[in-house]
C-alpha cells in the first residue's frame, strides 16, 4: 500500500440494534490502532463513538456510521461520521449542554463526546436528520 | 440479545467479572439479575470486575451507579474493581464521576474492602464485651 493521503477505503456500518453499537466500537478501535493513536486517545475516541452511535440508534431511529483512516501528510487519524434521518435537533445549544437530555439518558452523549475528540462538527435541523463528524489525529 | 454475564457467589459476596464488550441490553439484564440474586441469596456485598472493559461510556457508567444504588437499598454494598487507567481518564473527561460508587484497584482489594465491614463491627463488640468483663 502507498501512503497517499486518505487513500484507505471507508468502512460503513448500519446502526439498527444494540449489537450494532458494539460493532461500531470495534471498528473504530481497529482503525484507531491503524492510525497509531495512543491508548488513551483510542479509548476516548471509541467512547465518543459509542455515545454517538447510541444517539443515532435511540434518538435518530437508526442510521449509519462511516469510519475512515485519514492522513494529512504528517499525521494519521480517524474520521467517523454518524448520520440518521431522524427528527433532528431543534435547539443545538441546549442539546450540547451537559446534563440536558430529551430522553432518559444522562445528557452526556453529545456534550461529553465533544470533549473526547479533537474535531467535532454537527449538522442538523428539525425534520432533516442529524450528521455528526468527529476526527482525532495521532500526536 | 447476547449472552448473560455470569454471577458467582463466594460466601456472602456476589462476584461479577465482565469479560465481554457489553451491549446495552446485556448491561440492563445484568442489573436485574444482580438485584434478583442479592434478594434471593441475602448477599451483603457485590464486586464488579471491569478489568475486561475497554471503555465505560455513559450507559455502562449509569448501570454501575444503578447497581450500587439498588444493592444499597437491598442492604448490600457494591465495589467496582479493575478499571483500566485509560478508561478512568476518559470517563472523567466524559463527565462521569461514578459518585456513590465505591472502587478498588483489583478483586482482592475489593473483597478485602467488603469483608472488614462485618468483621470490624464484630471485633468492636467483642472488645467492648471483654472490657466489661475485666471490670
Amino acid at each position: 500500500m502507498t501512503t497517499a493521503p486518505s487513500a484507505t477505503a471507508t468502512e460503513r456500518l448500519e446502526v439498527r440494534a444494540d449489537s450494532d453499537v458494539v460493532r461500531v466500537r470495534q471498528l473504530v478501535r481497529t482503525v484507531a490502532q491503524q492510525a497509531r493513536l495512543s491508548l488513551v486517545d483510542q479509548t476516548k475516541l471509541v467512547t465518543a463513538a459509542s455515545e454517538l452511535a447510541r444517539n443515532t440508534l435511540v434518538y435518530g431511529g437508526g442510521g449509519e456510521v462511516e469510519v475512515e483512516l485519514v492522513a494529512d501528510g504528517r499525521r494519521s487519524g480517524v474520521r467517523a461520521v454518524f448520520s440518521d434521518e431522524g427528527p433532528g435537533i431543534a435547539d443545538l445549544d441546549l442539546a450540547l449542554t451537559d446534563g440536558w437530555t430529551s430522553g432518559n439518558g444522562l445528557g452526556l452523549g453529545l456534550s461529553g463526546s465533544r470533549r473526547l475528540v479533537e474535531q467535532f462538527s454537527i449538522d442538523t435541523a428539525p425534520g432533516a436528520g442529524t450528521r455528526v463528524e468527529i476526527v482525532t489525529w495521532s500526536r | 440479545m447476547s449472552d448473560a454475564v455470569p454471577i458467582l457467589k463466594i460466601g456472602s459476596t456476589l462476584l461479577v467479572s465482565i469479560q465481554v464488550d457489553l451491549q446495552d441490553d446485556t448491561a440492563l439484564q445484568l442489573q436485574e439479575d444482580l438485584a434478583e440474586r442479592i434478594t434471593r441469596t441475602g448477599a451483603r456485598g457485590v464486586v464488579i470486575d471491569i478489568s475486561g472493559l475497554e471503555i465505560v461510556d455513559s450507559f455502562i457508567g449509569r448501570m454501575l451507579a444503578s447497581v450500587a444504588a439498588i444493592s444499597r437499598v437491598l442492604d448490600a454494598q457494591t465495589v467496582v474493581v479493575g478499571m483500566r487507567p485509560a478508561v478512568a481518564i476518559t470517563m472523567v473527561e466524559l463527565g462521569l464521576s461514578l459518585g456513590g460508587v465505591r472502587t478498588a484497584l483489583d478483586v482482592e482489594r475489593g473483597l478485602a474492602m467488603l469483608a472488614p465491614a462485618h468483621e470490624s463491627a464484630e471485633s468492636v463488640l467483642l472488645a467492648a464485651a471483654a472490657e466489661r468483663e475485666s471490670r
